[in-house]
C-alpha cells in the first residue's frame, strides 16, 4: 500500500498567477509613456496618432520611448519563453521612467499587467520591476475614463455603432465595460448591441494562423453578427481583433469596418473629420 | 450492438475533423443551438454574481485543499470503504483497469452489465473490452444510449448525445429498434427506457462512475436526472464503482458547494433529481442494494499532472462540462473533433496528461485563449494559463526534461530559429526600426497570399509611415511650438 504510485510525485514549485482585482485608480498625471504596439505601430499607425492627440487634448504631456517595440505576447502564447523574455526585458528597460504607460490595445496591456509575471516567474529581482510596470500599465479608455475622468462634448454628426470588446479586455483586464460607459457621455453616439457580442473573433495571434478554419468561422461569425447589428461601423480598442475583422470583412467584399476606437474618439470631440 | 467506430478510421488530426465538422452545417447548428441555451441556463442558475464568485472561490479551496492531502485521503478513503464492506482495487492504467473489472464480473460469471453514464469508463473504453471477452455492458443513460446504438462516442461529457437533434435520434430509434418515427421528445424517451427497463432486471452487473468520492464517511456519491444511476446501482447483484483518483473529498460538508456548482454549471439545475450516496452493500435487514460493492480508482497519467504544482490545477475538474459550453472553439467544432474521450477546453489540458502529448499535439494550439473558459470554470482551473504552458511543453527541445508525457512533438528547429529572429527584431531597437522603415516603405509589395492568414483574411499591407515616424514628428513639432509660445 505504501508503493502508491503518487508518492513518486516530487514538489513543484509553480503557482497560479493572481486574477485581476478592482484597482485603484491615481490623479491624473502630468506626463505619460504611450507604449503604441506593434499592431497599431505598422497597421493603424494613426490611430496611436490619435490617442497621443487625445492625451495631449487633457492637458498630458506624452513620451513615445523609439526603443519601443513589441510586448513580447506572439512568442509567449506560442510557447516560446526564452524568446518572450527576451523582449519583454528589452520592453521592461524601454518603459523604466515610472511613467504612467499608457495601451491602446486590451491584450497587449494585459500582457504587461498580467503575464509578465508568468514570463518572469524565475527571476525574483525582475518581478519587482514587472510589479511596478503592472502597477503603472493602463488600457488607454480606462486611463480616460478612470483617471482622466474625462467629460467630453460630442461634436460628431448622429451616428449608430457596433462596439467589439477583445477578449483580453473582458478577461484579463476586466475593462470591458469602460469602452461602453465612455460612449455613453457621447450624446450623438448610438451603440448598437450584436449577438454574441462576448465571444471571441478569432485572432487569438498564431491560433488564426495554425487554426485557420476554426477561426475563419470565428471571424466570419463576428462580422455577420456585427453587421447584423444595423450600425454604420465598428469600433474597437484592439488592434489584433481590428486587424482580423477588417482583413475579413475586406476578403469578403463588405463596405462596413471597423476603427479603432482612439480615431473614433478623435473625430468625435475635435470635430475633425478624422486623421 | 454495434461496435464504436475505431479512431482510426476517422479524419486523423484536430485540423481534418475540424475541417470536416464545420462542412457540417446541420451539426453547426445542433451545437450553436444547444450551446447557446445551456449558456443562459448557467446564467440564470446564477443570478447573483456575487454569491457565485465566492461560490467558485470556495469550490477552488476545497478541491486545491483535497488535492494537497490526495495520498492521505485516498488511503482514508480505502480503509473508510473497507471497512463498510467495500472492495477496493487500483490501478494505473486503464488497461489494469479494464482486467480488474473484467475479474470481478466473471468471477460471478457474469455475461450481461449496465452501466450508469461514467467518463472514466469511456476513458478504459470499458464497452469494447468487455465486448471482445463475450460481456455484453449497455448503457444506461440516454445520451450514452443513443450514441451507443449509433456506434458513436459521446460529444459532451453531460450530454453526450448533444450534437445530434430529435429528428436524427427518431431516425436513429426508426432504424436501430424498428419503431416508428415521432417528434416527441416524450415518446422517443419512453422508448428508450422501455428497452433499458427489461436490461435492468437481466444485468449481472451493474457499473457507475463517482461524482465525488468522501474520505470520511467511505461514501461514493453520484448525480443523475434519469433514475438510470440509481437502477444501475441497486438493481444488479454486484455494483462495480470506477473513478479516477482527484475525486476524492475530505468529508460530507465539503461536497455540499461543490454539488451546488456542479450542477448549476452544468444544466443551470439547483440540483439534480438524483443524489445516490452509496458507502456499502446491502446489509442483512435492508430490503435492495447490490450485494457486493467494488471501487476501481484509476490513474491513466492523473499523478503524472498531480507532480507539477501549476498543472495540478488540472485535477480540480468536477467534470460539469461548463468550459466547453462556454467554449467558441468547442461549439463550432463539436466534441468529435478532439478526438478524445474528454473534449474542450478540459480536453485539451487534461487529455495530453492521459494519453501523451504526442498522441494530441494540436490540442493546446486549438485555442484563441479568448478565457471564457477560465471564466466560468466552477473551481476556478485557469485553463488558458495551463494551454499556455503546455504549448511551452510542446515545443520544448527533447533534451529537455518532459513534464508532461510526449512533450517536445512539435518541436521545430525552424520554427524556433524564426522565433529567435523575431526576438532579435523586437528586442534591438536599431533592427525593430529597420523593421518598420523596410516594412513602410515596400509594405505595398506584401504579397497577396500570405499563408494559412490569406484564407481568411486579405493581406494586411503596412501603413506608409509607422507610429514611430508619425509620434516622432507630432512630438517634435509640439516641443517646438511650446518652446516658441
Amino acid at each position: 500500500m505504501s508503493e502508491r504510485f503518487y508518492d513518486a510525485a516530487p514538489n513543484a514549485t509553480r503557482v497560479a498567477p493572481a486574477r485581476p482585482a478592482p484597482r485603484e485608480y491615481p490623479a491624473k498625471p502630468a506626463e505619460v509613456t504611450l507604449f503604441g504596439t506593434c499592431v497599431v505601430d505598422l497597421f493603424f499607425p494613426e490611430a496611436g496618432l490619435d490617442a497621443i492627440r487625445l492625451l495631449e487634448r487633457e492637458g498630458i504631456r506624452v513620451h513615445f520611448p523609439q526603443e519601443q517595440s513589441c510586448c513580447g505576447q506572439p512568442a509567449w502564447t506560442s510557447g516560446y519563453v526564452n524568446e518572450a523574455r527576451d523582449v519583454a526585458r528589452s520592453q521592461l528597460d524601454v518603459l523604466d521612467n515610472g511613467l504612467p504607460v499608457v495601451v491602446p490595445s486590451g491584450s497587449c496591456a494585459g500582457m504587461f499587467r498580467q503575464h509578465y509575471r508568468e514570463v518572469f516567474a524565475e527571476e525574483p529581482e525582475t518581478l519587482k520591476r514587472v510589479e511596478d510596470l503592472a502597477g503603472r500599465t493602463f488600457e488607454l479608455i480606462e486611463f480616460f475614463l478612470h483617471v482622466c475622468k474625462v467629460e467630453w462634448k460630442d461634436l460628431g454628426q448622429s451616428t449608430q455603432i457596433a462596439l467589439h470588446t477583445s477578449c483580453s479586455a473582458r478577461r484579463e483586464m476586466n475593462t470591458h465595460l469602460h469602452a461602453r460607459e465612455l460612449l455613453a457621455k457621447l450624446d450623438n453616439v448610438e451603440r448598437l448591441e450584436h449577438n454574441h457580442e462576448s465571444e471571441c473573433c478569432g485572432f487569438g495571434g498564431t491560433f488564426s494562423v495554425r487554426m485557420p478554419e476554426v477561426s475563419g468561422a470565428m471571424v466570419l461569425d463576428k462580422t455577420r453578427a456585427l453587421r447584423d447589428s444595423g450600425a454604420v461601423e465598428m469600433v474597437t480598442a484592439d488592434g489584433g481583433c481590428l486587424l482580423n475583422i477588417n482583413g475579413s470583412l475586406d476578403k469578403q467584399k463588405q463596405t462596413f469596418r471597423g476603427r479603432h476606437l482612439a480615431s473614433f474618439l478623435w473625430e468625435r470631440i475635435s470635430g475633425e473629420g478624422g486623421s | 450492438m454495434s461496435q464504436r467506430i475505431p479512431m482510426t478510421e476517422l479524419t486523423s488530426s484536430f485540423r481534418g475533423r475540424a475541417t470536416e465538422a464545420l462542412a457540417d452545417s446541420q451539426l453547426r447548428t445542433n451545437f450553436r443551438v444547444a450551446m447557446d441555451s445551456l449558456m443562459q441556463k448557467r446564467a440564470d442558475a446564477f443570478p447573483d454574481e456575487q454569491e457565485r464568485e465566492r461560490l467558485r472561490e470556495l469550490g477552488n479551496h476545497i478541491k486545491a485543499r483535497a488535492l494537497s492531502q490526495l495520498p492521505d485521503a485516498l488511503e482514508q478513503l480505502e480503509d473508510k470503504l473497507t471497512e463498510n464492506g467495500v472492495h477496493v482495487h487500483w490501478a494505473e492504467t486503464t488497461e489494469e483497469a479494464n482486467r480488474i473489472v473484467h475479474s470481478i464480473i466473471e468471477s460471478k460469471q457474469g455475461s450481461q452489465v449496465v452501466k450508469g453514464k461514467s467518463m472514466v469508463s469511456e476513458e478504459m473504453e470499458m464497452n469494447d473490452y468487455l465486448a471482445d471477452r463475450g460481456i455484453e455492458c449497455l448503457e444506461s443513460d440516454m445520451g450514452e444510449y443513443i450514441v451507443q446504438l449509433d456506434g458513436e462516442k459521446p460529444s459532451h461529457i453531460i450530454m453526450p448525445a448533444i450534437h445530434k437533434n430529435r429528428r436524427q435520434v427518431s431516425q436513429l430509434f426508426h432504424n436501430k429498434l424498428g419503431v416508428e418515427e415521432t417528434d416527441d421528445v416524450n415518446e422517443l424517451i419512453q422508448i428508450g427506457r422501455r428497452t433499458l427497463r427489461k436490461k435492468f432486471l437481466e444485468a449481472d452487473v451493474g457499473v457507475s462512475g463517482v461524482n465525488f468520492a468522501i474520505a470520511e464517511t467511505g461514501t461514493l456519491l453520484l448525480v443523475e436526472n434519469e433514475g438510470n444511476g440509481r437502477m444501475s446501482t441497486t438493481v444488479p447483484p454486484v455494483h462495480v464503482a470506477v473513478t479516477g483518483i482527484e475525486k476524492v473529498v475530505a468529508n460530507l460538508r465539503d461536497v455540499v458547494p461543490l454539488l451546488s456548482l456542479l450542477t448549476r454549471s452544468a444544466l443551470g439545475q439547483p440540483i439534480t433529481t438524483y443524489v445516490n450516496m452509496i458507502s456499502g452493500p446491502r446489509k442483512p435487514d435492508e430490503l435492495d442494494g447490490p450485494e457486493e460493492v467494488y471501487l476501481v480508482l484509476l490513474d491513466n497519467g492523473r499523478s503524472g499532472a498531480f507532480a507539477d504544482a501549476q498543472m495540478r490545477q488540472t485535477l480540480n475538474c468536477i467534470r460539469c462540462g461548463a468550459c466547453m459550453n462556454h467554449c467558441p472553439v468547442y461549439t463550432r467544432v463539436g466534441g468529435h473533433t478532439y478526438g478524445e474521450v474528454y473534449p474542450g477546453p478540459i480536453g485539451k489540458i487534461i487529455t495530453p496528461h492521459m494519453v501523451g502529448l504526442d498522441h494530441v499535439p494540436d490540442h493546446p494550439s486549438a485555442s484563441s485563449l479568448c478565457g471564457a473558459c477560465g471564466e466560468v470554470c466552477p473551481v476556478k482551473i485557469p485553463i488558458p494559463e495551463l494551454l499556455q504552458r503546455l504549448r511551452q511543453e510542446n515545443v520544448k527541445s527533447p533534451d529537455e526534461p518532459p513534464v508532461v508525457k510526449g512533450s517536445g512533438t512539435k518541436h521545430s528547429r525552424k520554427e524556433r530559429a524564426l522565433w529567435r529572429i523575431w526576438a532579435a527584431l523586437n528586442s534591438r531597437p536599431g533592427l525593430y526600426k529597420g523593421l518598420l522603415w523596410a516594412a513602410t516603405r515596400f509594405g505595398k509589395l506584401t504579397p497577396g497570399k500570405l499563408g494559412p492568414w490569406t484564407e481568411n483574411h486579405t493581406a494586411p499591407i503596412p501603413a506608409r509611415r509607422s507610429l514611430h515616424d508619425l509620434a516622432k514628428a507630432h512630438l517634435n513639432a509640439e516641443q517646438n511650438q511650446g518652446g516658441q509660445s
